[in-house]
């Protein structure tokens, strides 16, 4: 278990303000955060490159704030590997074995290096390699001295998806094998396949975790929700109109949404896939009909993102097909149809 | 002017250039009869001259560079205050007329200085003695080992070395197995020029020791004393020594980069 207790670290602009979580034993925890959030300063410092300033690092019952790198059992592995380019991978291998005899050494090195499908490599030197081999090396180097924890910093930017597939599967093997993993990303959709506890990180402090289904369904606030991907989060307040809940924005939409209790404050969150465009007001189950201007088309991986004016700004995701139906093009108006139920509160 | 005609004009002035520094090279270098040249090479105060400088300056600047290649590393990796005002002060030595460097290093080791003292204590004297030959020739020539051997180690991601402390390994030893390994070839060629900038050094040795005489010593007590004719055979001797050194290193230098 690794436990962190209002632990603040001030470094030249950069800083890591009163950070508190747990990583549980067998946990594959993901820090998710922008660039600049302080994320890598932050595993430095359970690593042991940097010295917190205040607060307490515990790693399996021991307290390890104070203690010397080689005595922290953390494994940390760079964000762009680190390999050691004057060595041999095997060399790069036994790097951490320092001192143990030759035998178990060899040993090991095979062991581990068959878990990992780098037999092949080991009497290569680091710039004859790939991203993917280096990757696989660079995890060899740091779980050969079987860390308590395994930290991984963005080990999967800069990789086309090819390659992100076949490492994610081998990351979620090693998890699977019983290593405890903290995995620093700026890619939700990273976080979400892999994690099964998710931290939220800006600006040097923890903005809220939990397990990805807390995360993602209950964001705390607007940075967390647009973080992960969420694009309708929109301040607002309930009214009671006709008897009927409301969730009334700054915009002047008035939104009806399932029972809520009056004058609550908080968000509402709606997903994108939820929301129906239409070329006229549909008669239909949606109580929730707005018109609005189309202001933007994204175009993502599955169709388009439809962002419409309707007061608010609001996301619709639909698919090629469905926008040609329409004919939809930035300016033109159209209609959303939403149902109650997809509209969620999330109270402040 | 059209760009061919500018690449022209400009490589016409590059082979000025090399002429300049070729003619007088080679000139001297026919000067002389092989007959003299052979000759000279026999003579013991020539032979044992040219030992000597080669002594010394390597001496030199492998016990210097015990200490100047560890203080470079700290100038890689640490800012500290006043660390403009210490890279200012090494580089020093490179501007001072090395005949002002000679008169300030004698000051330093003359017989009153306690370094003298001690010395003197221990049975010896810096002046007119190998050791203190050793110290004018490093003392204009550090610079070019600290310097190029700082450019080696700013040129080693400092990752590699906290990848190293995350591995366990001590930081001594990191130093010895990741930085100084991979600044290496910055290293060695700083110990080239340090050598081959000791061992042209006239202007400062001179004033410490003019006996035992170094070999660009001798060549200006043979032009003094006797004249042109006699100085070329030693000077062209003297070249050849110096240019079979620098192609031996030069090729184990490229040998060691393919590796």
């Amino acid at each position: 278990m690794l436990k962190l207790t209002g632990v603040n670290k001030d470094l030249r602009g950069f800083c890591i303000k009163d950070i508190s979580f747990t990583v549980e034993d067998g946990d594959y925890f993901i820090l998710l955060g922008p660039s600049g959030a302080g994320k890598s300063i932050l595993l430095e410092t359970i690593a042991g490159l940097l010295r917190s300033d205040s607060g307490t690092i515990e790693l399996g019952g021991r307290e390890i704030t104070k203690l010397p790198i080689q005595q922290r059992k953390v494994g940390l592995v760079f964000q762009d590997h680190a390999i050691f380019p004057h060595m041999k991978v095997r060399k790069n291998l036994a790097y951490a074995q320092h001192g143990l005899p030759h035998e178990e050494i060899k040993n090991k090195i095979a062991g581990l290096s068959s878990k990992l499908g780098i037999e092949d490599l080991l009497e290569r030197y680091p710039s004859s390699l790939s991203g993917g081999e280096l990757q696989r090396v660079a995890l060899a180097r740091t779980m050969i001295q079987e860390p308590e924890i395994l930290l991984l910093d963005e080990p999967l930017s800069s990789m086309d998806s090819q390659l992100k597939t076949e490492i994610r599967a081998l990351l979620r093997q090693i998890h699977r094998a019983g290593q405890t993993i903290m995995h620093v990303t700026h890619d939700y959709e990273e976080a979400l396949s892999l994690g099964n506890r998710i931290a939220v990180m800006d600006h040097g402090s923890i903005l809220q975790s939990g397990t990805p289904d807390e995360v993602f369904h209950h964001p705390r606030n607007g940075f967390v929700a647009h973080f992960i991907g969420i694009r309708n989060f929109i301040p607002a307040r309930i009214i009671m109109y006709g008897g009927l809940p409301f969730a009334e924005t700054p915009g002047g939409m008035k939104i009806r949404l399932g029972s809520v209790q009056e004058n609550l404050k908080g968000f509402v969150m709606i997903r994108g896939e939820d929301i129906v465009l239409s070329a006229a007001a549909l008669d239909s189950s949606a109580s929730n009909v707005f018109e609005g201007k189309v202001e933007e088309i994204i175009a993502t991986p599955n169709g388009f993102d439809i962002c419409v004016n309707a007061g608010e700004k609001l996301h619709a995701l639909i698919t090629g097909i469905s926008r040609n139906k329409l004919g939809i093009k930035e300016g033109i108006q159209i209609w959303l149809n939403f149902k109650a139920t997809a509209v969620k509160f999330i109270e402040e | 002017m059209k760009r061919q005609t500018l690449q022209w004009v400009f490589s016409l002035l590059g082979a000025i250039i090399l002429l300049f520094i070729l003619a007088p090279v080679l000139g001297l270098l026919f000067s002389s009869s092989p007959l003299k040249l052979f000759e000279t090479a026999k003579d013991p105060e020539v032979k044992n001259s040219i030992l000597l400088t080669l002594g010394t300056s390597m001496g030199g600047t492998l016990l210097f560079a015990l200490a100047a290649v560890p203080f470079s590393w700290i100038l890689a990796r640490y800012s500290f205050p006043l660390k403009k005002l210490v890279t200012a002060i090494i580089d020093l030595p490179v501007v001072i007329p090395h005949s002002a460097a000679g008169i300030a290093v004698l000051g330093f080791l003359s017989r009153d200085t306690w370094l003298g003292k001690a010395s003197s204590a221990a049975g010896f004297n810096f002046v007119g003695h190998p050791a203190g030959i050793m110290i004018a020739m490093a003392f204009v020539s550090l610079p070019y080992l600290i310097n190029a051997a700082r450019d080696g180690f700013i040129s080693v991601p400092e990752r590699l070395e906290k990848a190293a402390l995350t591995l366990g390994a001590s930081p001594v030893r990191v130093f010895f197995t990741i930085s100084l390994p991979l600044a290496w070839k910055n290293i060695l060629s700083g110990l080239i020029l340090m050598f081959a900038r000791g061992m042209s050094e006239f202007g400062a040795v001179v004033i410490i020791a003019y006996h035992p005489m170094i070999t660009p010593v001798l060549i200006y007590e043979r032009f003094t004393s006797f004249g042109l004719k006699y100085a070329q055979p030693v000077s062209v001797i003297f070249i050849l020594v110096v240019l079979v050194f620098f192609m031996m290193i030069r090729l184990l230098l490229s040998s060691s980069k393919k590796n």
